[in-house]
């Protein structure tokens, strides 16, 4: 049976292999709100706490927002992957767009007190300080962002990881 | 989840109540719409309570910087109240608190502007 699409929906259109699970999006604001939602409650489910759900969600809504707008820059024709891969020790978050590659010579340190009162440029800075590990490969298909997150010390089986 | 503004005026500050998210798309407008439109009005000395604002990303944080130097240029002064612990952390890591003049008594807070 075939439904009418619901763009609120990214399930409608998810792959899941095993441990990962994936989506493909429309370049759109409801994107990002989806893709954080579906982050947070993965990462709940992956057992991590109140803090760190936050933290992933916010660091995969920044990635988000930079594929849908400075990679797709709202394209109707382009798509968003978002993938999510739970390892023995690890969340893996993989946000693809598909513009035309992030020029990261051009993304400015926002804790430079010259760009400290600029009104943008903090989605990667955000993201690299949410995350344990974060990849940024860009090409001329679009831009890779994978982040990472260490299960371990979470409450994944209910006691503290020791070192 | 939206967010919502209501201001009221004590001893010529105005107070700008906000809650739930400033984020890209709605959030950040209505913040950008109601400190265009006090300043509009004449009212320069903006004290934003942040006391219901439980989120706020990138965006909104521009949003937030963009309000602050718009006012100043203007002459006024734009002041942050009762944040809570997600918008202070993140006011820390990205060295915007020092920036911004964040208070936590209200009243404390409106006597500081004169």
């Amino acid at each position: 049976m075939q439904g009418e699409p619901d763009p609120k929906a990214p399930e409608q259109i998810a792959y899941m292999s095993g441990r990962r699970v994936s989506y493909t999006l429309d370049s759109t604001l409801e994107t990002v709100n989806s893709a954080e939602e579906t982050a947070s409650r993965i990462a709940a489910e992956a057992g991590f706490g109140d803090e760190d759900i936050t933290r992933i969600a916010m660091a995969v809504r920044e990635a988000a927002v930079n594929a849908v707008l400075h990679g797709n820059a709202y394209d109707p024709g382009k798509k968003v992957t978002l993938a999510f891969e739970r390892t023995a020790v690890d969340l893996v978050i993989t946000i693809r767009d598909q513009g035309g590659g992030l020029d990261m010579s051009k993304i400015p340190d926002p804790l430079a007190p010259e760009n400290l009162l600029k009104t943008s440029g903090r989605g990667i800075f955000i993201i690299r300080s949410f995350m344990d590990e974060v990849e940024i490969h860009p090409s001329q298909a679009g831009t890779e962002i994978k982040l990472t997150k260490h299960v371990h010390g979470s409450n994944l089986d209910g006691k503290e990881a020791s070192q | 989840m939206t967010m919502k503004t209501s201001t009221r005026q004590v001893n010529g500050v105005t107070v700008v109540d906000l809650s739930g998210r400033i984020t890209l798309g709605e959030g950040s407008v209505v913040l950008r719409d109601t400190v265009r439109d006090l300043l509009s009005k004449g009212n320069k000395k903006i004290l934003l309570n942040l006391g219901e604002v439980n989120y706020i990303d990138s965006s909104g944080i521009g949003e937030l910087v963009s309000a602050f130097t718009t006012v100043r240029n203007q002459g006024g002064d734009l002041k942050l109240l009762n944040l809570t612990k997600k918008v202070h952390d993140l006011l820390q890591i990205t060295k915007l608190y020092t920036v911004f003049d964040v208070k936590d008594d209200e009243a404390k807070a409106v006597k500081s502007f004169s």
